[in-house]
């Protein structure tokens, strides 16, 4: 099975840690990951600012890039949200491009979905134990429907405890460029978060997007907690791989 | 002020927050909880907005039906093209009749065009009978903040203290006795009132009838009590059929305050007829156009398919920590953030439509299914065609997708990036100031990267192999 991987811009820049735990899990799920070497981003920055035709441009290029392989699976829910359910928009007056768009969409997948729901992964190579709570990111619970994947995935390590908090499904504040644009309000929301998961008394919060980890993190530390790890799904899944050690 | 000025007060509001604190959580709960008792809530949904998207499909159609069904029973049928035209149309049916003091109900629609000012300063007395609207009213007519809950910002001790202020009564400390003396100041001014203004949930073309969703009885006092009575809606609220109007009930007030039903419902159809008890003698309906048929043109008429019920901005997360005053005009949150810059101009309310964070919690939760951040990114393309972003904006977008369309010069530019962020960082692996990033860094640290890019990580990983 040729799984090619969207490494997603910022994993690329700001935490290639995700990028190796993500390639480990799909390979032990016997998945052969390529990786092709001139991606960069999704467009998804343009698109939400308005900005249509640079967006389109990026989104043909990913089309082009990925359209040979069986799946395309990201590390990000936002990224993989963007592939499936808006190229369809953005391509709308350019019926080629959107058929090769769709076709791409109907077999682009957000990690955990693609490891709990093709791969079928019983089990998981990493080697975390601790109380771990999940906050769901707003484009993989709203566009791609992860919800139960990810905690399917962290109950098969038996060495981590699941606690909830209240407002999992409330969104962090992160929305691209809205948390610097609006840092202020951006800032409220990410602090109301952190409160929520401080609260549980977890040893990590654990998601599945980059943004929200940045967001999230960002404002613990500011906060003056040192202590509460932000771990992307795939490093806890995939535990301490000699790249995937970089943070934390 | 500013959308931003008016969010960072509303940040720093110490009390407004303890009182959003409250809200949040309530109307989440209530209509979790109200719809658990509908089989099938998603049909529901799909049924609702198809009925909405129906009426939008042949508004003039049925806005005709709606005049002569209406015109059959002895209403009057007028037409505002503009919010003067509705404060005109008001001052002069008043005027016909003789009519000198006025009751309300609650009406969003008669605040776009601040119909209460207008008919003070033509000499007329206007009192408003809803609740909320009224304590806002007597607060010198403080902006409402919420369009099913107008002084929801409000909580109970800063009521009963204006309460006290204004009513020259001792201060009450439980709602229960704040609402029986609400409700005794109220009552003589339905009694000597001698006409009626009211809203209109729905027009119902097949009737000519005006349905009323209420809790308060203030609306079924204020339309049948004088012998005038005004409703004043959007033209956008007519639906076809009675029917309709029974799907639709079965979610906005679920959606709403999480009742099964409100406590009351009102279908007013034509003037009081021989031997009838109830009803005014006089009925108009001024029905508004004030830029919705503009919308009905537009990329973004889905939105007209509202039926303000309020659940997107109960539920939006960033209405939750700003209040609704931030918004700066009639109709805040989500939607009000698509209304607003359609009514008002793009160019008057710019910050509107970029003030979310898209996560779709309005639009998972709208029962008509308005795709309300999908519409949010269509005004933002307009502001990008038209140039009403910052050039700082508009120039870092184009810069990032040309560089991201050139792979090698992209990879050279990462490989830099995430060099110098790694320097940035120093040995905290925090970046407390990042240079154009004070959005970001004033109030919260950017974890800095490792230093290297996966690209160049993985190359490597992959030639050792
Ligand atoms: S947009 Fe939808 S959720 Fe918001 S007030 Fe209108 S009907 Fe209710």
């Amino acid at each position: 099975m040729r799984v090619g991987f969207f490494v997603t811009c910022l994993v690329d820049l700001m935490r290639p840690s995700i990028a190796f735990a993500a390639i480990r899990l799909l390979e032990s799920g016997g998945a052969q990951v390529l990786v092709p070497p001139t991606q960069t981003c999704c467009g998804q920055p343009g698109y939400n600012s308005g900005d249509r035709s640079g967006a389109k441009a990026l989104a043909a290029k990913v089309v082009s890039e990925f359209e040979e392989c069986e799946y395309l699976v990201a590390p990000s829910g936002s990224c993989s949200g963007m592939i499936k359910t808006h190229y369809a928009d953005l391509f709308r007056d350019d019926p080629e491009l959107l058929s090769r768009a769709s076709a791409l969409g109907a077999k682009t997948y957000e990690l955990t979905d693609f490891l709990v729901n093709v791969l079928k992964l019983d089990r998981v190579p990493g080697g975390f134990s601790g109380r771990v709570t999940y906050h769901d990111s707003c484009a993989g619970l709203r566009e791609m429907g992860v919800k139960q994947q990810p905690r399917a995935l962290l109950a098969r390590n038996a060495d981590v405890t699941l606690i909830e908090m209240p407002d999992c499904e409330t969104c962090c504040g992160f929305g691209g460029t809205f948390s610097i644009k609006y840092g202020e309000i951006s800032t409220r929301m990410a602090d109301n978060k952190c409160q929520q998961i401080v609260d549980t008394g977890a040893d990590a919060v654990v998601l599945g997007d980059l943004g929200c980890i940045l967001n999230i993190e960002g404002r613990l530390r500011r906060r003056g907690d040192m202590k509460t790890k932000v771990m992307h799904i795939a490093e806890v899944l995939a535990g301490d791989s000699s790249e995937s050690g970089a943070r934390g | 002020m500013h959308f931003k000025e008016r969010a960072h007060a509303s940040l720093g509001d110490a009390q407004l927050q303890q009182n959003l604190k409250k809200f949040k959580t309530k109307f989440v709960t209530t209509r979790r909880e109200a719809l658990t008792e509908l089989d099938d809530v998603e049909g529901t949904r799909e049924a609702a907005g198809a009925i909405r998207q129906r009426a939008l499909d042949d508004l003039d159609a049925w806005l005709e039906l709606f005049e002569t069904n209406a015109t059959a029973r002895g209403a009057v049928v007028l037409w505002a093209d503009t919010p003067a035209d509705v404060n005109r149309h008001v001052i002069d049916i008043a005027r016909r009749h003789g009519s000198n003091k006025i009751i309300k109900s609650k009406s969003m629609v008669s605040e776009e065009s601040a119909l209460d000012h207008a008919l003070e300063s033509a000499g007329l007395t206007v009192v408003e009978t809803d609740l909320g609207e009224y304590i806002l009213q007597i607060n010198d007519y403080e902006p409402p903040s919420h369009i099913i809950g107008p002084a929801l910002h409000k909580n109970k001790a800063e009521v009963a203290e204006l309460f006290a202020a204004k009513h020259g009564t001792s201060r009450k400390s439980e709602i229960s006795d704040m609402c029986l003396e609400a409700r005794k100041v109220l009552r003589s001014h339905y009694l000597s009132a001698d006409m009626g203004i009211s809203g209109g949930n729905f027009f119902v073309a097949e009737t000519g009838s005006v349905v009323l969703v209420t809790n308060e009885c203030n609306a079924t006092l204020t339309t049948t009590l004088p012998k005038v009575h005004v409703a004043i809606s959007g033209i956008e609220k007519v639906v076809p059929t009675l029917e309709d109007v029974a799907t639709l009930m079965r979610l906005l007030p679920r959606s709403a305050t999480g009742q099964s039903i409100s406590n009351y419902v009102d279908i007013l159809t034509g003037v009081k007829g021989e031997g009838e008890f109830h009803g005014a003698e006089h009925m108009y309906f001024i029905l508004v156009d004030a830029g919705r048929a503009r919308v009905l043109g537009s990329e973004v008429k889905e939105a007209l398919r509202c039926i303000r019920c309020g659940a997107c901005m109960n539920h939006c997360p960033v209405y939750q920590n700003i209040g609704g005053h931030s918004y700066g005009w009639v109709y805040p949150g989500p939607i009000g953030s698509i209304l607003t810059p359609s009514y008002i101009g793009l160019e008057n309310a710019p910050d509107l439509p970029q003030a979310s964070t898209m996560c779709n919690q309005c639009g998972v939760v709208c029962p008509v299914k308005i795709p309300l951040p999908d519409l949010q990114r269509k005004l933002r393309e307009e502001e990008f065609r038209r140039e009403l972003r910052p050039w700082s904006e508009r120039f870092g977008l184009r810069a990032w997708s040309w560089l991201a369309s050139r792979p090698s010069l992209f990879a050279l530019a990462t490989r830099i990036g995430a060099r110098a962020l790694k320097v940035l960082g120093g040995r905290e692996r925090l970046i407390h100031r990042l240079p154009l990033g004070g959005g970001w860094t004033d109030g919260r640290d950017m974890p800095a990267p490792a230093g290297r890019t996966f690209r160049d990580l993985y190359a490597r990983r992959g030639s050792g192999r």
